[in-house]
């Protein structure tokens, strides 16, 4: 029954979405003021429904109903209640369920935030949003309805995939589809701008925080994503530029440029044409993403064309979404008005160039995904662009916006002072290049990789921390005063600093990698194997069970010299319901740096094979991915840019404004 | 020596068909270090045909296994390092490299990052172009409404 319930409140929310995208467009049209109105209401009634729908989902996996094709496909009763949870999401239902859900979010956000907002600009931007969610609320019903039934009831379920039986599933999705969705925002209001043909500074003003939100739930879900594959894959590895990820990794790239962009527009109103063609790539990329992700078409093509009802309704929504969107910037962006007149160098000019490598490595990662695909159905021929190619292309360009970055954020709006800049960011570029020059002789050889990001880590990071001193301090000023000044600076500047830190340590620990050590021996017991400065020693070799698995689970000492530092317990996981077996890796944090131990199945004999690694300042990846998007909600916190606070400002203001108007 | 102990190895893998494998064994590895570095750099480059973007030395598919050995094999039989390479792609085509080779398929691949950049560089220099060379100097009418607003005072500024 509450199945049922649920189904029906989607059925319902489609004819929210309906009225959401209709109505209020059609009073903008007209100038019907309560035409308008009723997108707010829209809005908030869908959240509602699909609020109903999700959490009658959530029901089914929790009392683990299997007479529910979802729950029965993706659950099991032994399932823990935490995996019963995030297994609602663990599967291209549930998953699609918490994509509209997130985006009814963000609808009611906009609906009761944006009070300030020009009422048709708001009404547009609704209908614009209420569009998305017909096609993906469609798309679920008649594609992958997550509530079908299945008769007669299983006794048991089929378990959720044990790879995703994980506390990453819990979190990684729902921080993804909270980035991607988010921009849905973002292109919905440049939609709407595009519709009335109009654009300025307010437009950005309200259009950061959203932007701010979803930038930084899109690094925090990426890094998420990263860590997961980090500890379960079994091998160490963090990224591995796999389509997937390459997905995330696209609107990432489009919303970083984008974030900095409306910055330019919000603070000096050039640049506008250019922002709202990001605004519209960094969701065209999420989209795109959701369809490679969701259309199974970059498992194989022959999948893909094998079922091709999902696919081609995703690509139709895509097509709808991109090209609809790109002819409506076509047409109406040459009539928007340009402003904000700037020299080359300048802070302006510098956020050029951080656009253009940005959106580059972007559009490099999209050839680079789609490249085999194309290739394949043009002439047949099979070829595979993996990690090395990626490294090399847009590891240099990253490389190269990264040096970028401390010069931007020092130079002044306008017309900057390069000369004045270096001269003021020395001592970054001198530590910089004395730490890559040790780094390059410590390790003598291999890549040049490792040494060039640890000195451009460094220079990041000692170059903001100098220029947040510089801004605080002047010559001849007091500590005291110094001080005061400090805590008066903006909080959007502190948060800037705090994203260009976080960048630094993410470097500091991308370089890292290259200085680790690696060991593959069989580990007899008590007998020590060497990686990198610690030994490890196994001691014993044990069978556990688990609610729904079995494990051989072992338990190792980490020494440095005779001192021990760390007990870990690597294990390989059995689950007997779909037959699989996953690596729990043995993990233990030193200092910054990780020392991990993945091992395969122990012989009869009690040795056990293994992997050894030691990866120094390992952790300082998650951790400056983690900054970032604290630096992303510190800007969001600043009182200043507020929407709400610029407009109550106004109208304080509004007497003196009025005759200029 | 080494031919000795992959062929155990290789008997080893059969013996034990059934056992699950995973990424790079023990008991596959050369004795000579030097050797063995070879065999690693090599199989980091290969990709693993039946998974989805792993390269040979991560995966767990015994196929992986299967080409691991049959690299380390010819090695020590005194190839280099490209001519195993060649060899894997004569059998099984360029899907085996995980870096595509540079050819006229792969042209517009290999070049499009610096393709996309200059576009970018060239349509920024065009709109820097087109851009007004300087502020309009403002008109009398805006001199006044702005004289009416600072109060006179402009001349602090």
């Amino acid at each position: 029954m509450i199945v049922e319930i649920g189904h029906f409140a989607l059925v319902l929310a489609l004819g929210a979405a309906l009225a959401q995208t209709v109505v209020p467009f059609w009073g903008a049209r007209v100038g019907d003021n309560g035409l308008m109105e009723v997108g707010r209401n829209a809005a908030l009634i869908q959240l509602a429904l699909i609020a109903i729908a999700f959490a009658a989902l959530v029901n089914a996996h929790l009392t683990s109903d299997f007479s529910v094709l979802n729950v029965a496909e993706n659950s099991h009763s032994a399932v823990p209640a935490i995996y019963k949870i995030s297994g609602v999401w663990g599967n291209h239902e549930g998953s699609m369920l918490l994509w509209v859900l997130i985006l009814a979010i963000f609808g009611a956000l906009v609906a009761l935030f944006g009070r300030a907002l020009p009422r048709s600009l708001r009404a547009d931007a609704l209908a614009v949003q209420g569009l998305i969610s017909v096609a993906f609320l469609a798309f679920i019903l008649l594609t992958s309805n997550p509530f079908e039934r299945l008769a007669p009831a299983p006794f048991e379920g089929r378990d959720l995939n044990p790879i995703l039986q994980d506390p990453g599933l819990a979190v990684h999705p729902p921080l993804l589809y909270l980035g991607y969705v988010g921009f849905s925002i973002v292109y919905s209001f440049a939609a709407a701008a595009l519709i009335e043909g109009r654009i300025d500074a307010a437009w950005a003003r309200f259009v950061r925080p959203f932007t701010l939100v979803a930038w930084s739930f899109l690094t925090l879900g990426i890094a998420a994503g990263s860590f997961w594959a980090y500890y379960t894959l079994g091998w160490g590895g963090f990224w591995f530029w796999d389509p997937v990820e390459n997905a995330s990794l696209m609107p990432w790239l489009a919303g970083t440029a984008f974030l900095h962009s409306v910055a330019v527009m919000e603070k000096r109103d050039a640049l506008k044409i250019w922002t709202i063609f990001l605004a519209i790539l960094a969701f065209s990329f999420s989209l795109l993403g959701t369809f490679l992700v969701r259309s199974g078409v970059l498992t194989s093509v022959h999948a893909f064309a094998s079922d091709p009802r999902r696919g081609v309704f995703i690509l139709a929504i895509l097509a709808l979404f991109i090209f609809g969107s790109f002819a409506l910037f076509a047409w109406r962006a040459p009539m928007l008005k340009q402003g904000g007149l700037f020299a080359p160098i300048s802070r302006e000019g510098a956020l050029i160039v951080n656009n253009l490598l940005l959106t580059t490595s972007c559009a490099t990662v999209l050839l680079g995904t789609l490249y085999p695909l194309a290739l394949e159905q043009l002439t047949g021929e099979k070829i595979t662009v993996g990690a090395p190619f990626f490294n090399l292309t847009c590891g240099a360009l990253l490389l190269t916006a990264c040096f970028v970055a401390p010069f931007g954020f020092s130079l002044a709006w306008k017309r900057g002072d390069l000369f004045g800049v270096i001269q003021r960011l020395s001592l970054a570029i001198i530590v910089g290049a004395v730490t890559a020059v040790v780094g390059a002789a410590w390790l003598s050889s291999g890549s040049l990789f490792a040494p060039l990001a640890i000195g451009l880590a460094i220079f990041i990071i000692v170059g903001t921390l100098i220029e947040v001193v510089m801004r605080a301090r002047r010559p001849g000023v007091a500590p005291g005063v110094a001080l005061k000044r400090a805590l008066g600076l903006p909080l959007s500047l502190y948060g800037a600093a705090l994203a260009h830190l976080g960048l630094g340590v993410t470097l500091l620990g991308l370089a890292g990698l290259g200085f680790g050590a690696e060991t593959i021996a069989t580990l007899h017991r008590g007998a020590p194997e060497r990686v990198g400065p610690y030994s490890i020693t196994l001691d014993s070799v044990g069978e556990r069970v688990g609610p729904n698995y079995k494990e051989a689970v072992t338990s190792m000492t980490v020494r440095s010299g005779e001192r021990v530092v760390a007990e870990i317990a690597p294990a390989r996981r059995q689950f007997a319901a779909r037959q699989m077996t996953t690596t729990q890796a043995g993990l233990a944090t030193l200092n910054f740096g990780q020392v991990y131990v993945a091992i395969a199945d122990p012989t009869p004999d009690g040795a056990v094979p293994a992997r050894l690694y030691w990866k120094p300042l390992v952790t300082l990846i998650w951790f400056g991915a983690g900054c970032m998007a604290f630096g992303g909600a510190l800007s969001l916190a600043d009182r200043r840019l507020r929407f709400g606070a610029a407009a109550r400002a106004k109208v304080v203001a509004g007497s003196l404004a009025r005759p200029a108007q | 020596m080494i031919m000795r102990v992959i062929h155990f190895a290789i008997l080893t893998i059969v013996a034990l068909a059934a056992a699950p494998a995973a990424a790079v064994q023990p008991d596959e590895m050369m004795k000579d270090p030097t050797l063995e570095a070879r065999a690693r750099t090599l199989s980091e480059e290969l990709r693993c045909l039946v998974c989805q973007n792993q390269s040979i030395d991560d995966s767990d598919a015994p196929l992986a296994r299967d080409i691991r050995i049959l690299i380390r094999q010819r090695i020590a039989s005194g190839e280099s390092n490209d001519a195993v390479r060649a060899y894997l792609v004569s059998r099984y085509g360029d899907f085996i490299l995980l870096k595509p080779p540079f050819k006229p398929e792969t042209v517009l691949l290999w070049l499009s990052p610096a393709l996309v950049l200059g576009a970018g560089l060239a349509a920024a220099q065009f709109a820097r172009r087109r851009a007004p060379r300087s502020t309009p100097a403002l008109s009398a009418e805006e001199e006044a409404r702005l004289a009416a607003l600072t109060g006179g005072d402009r001349a602090g500024s």
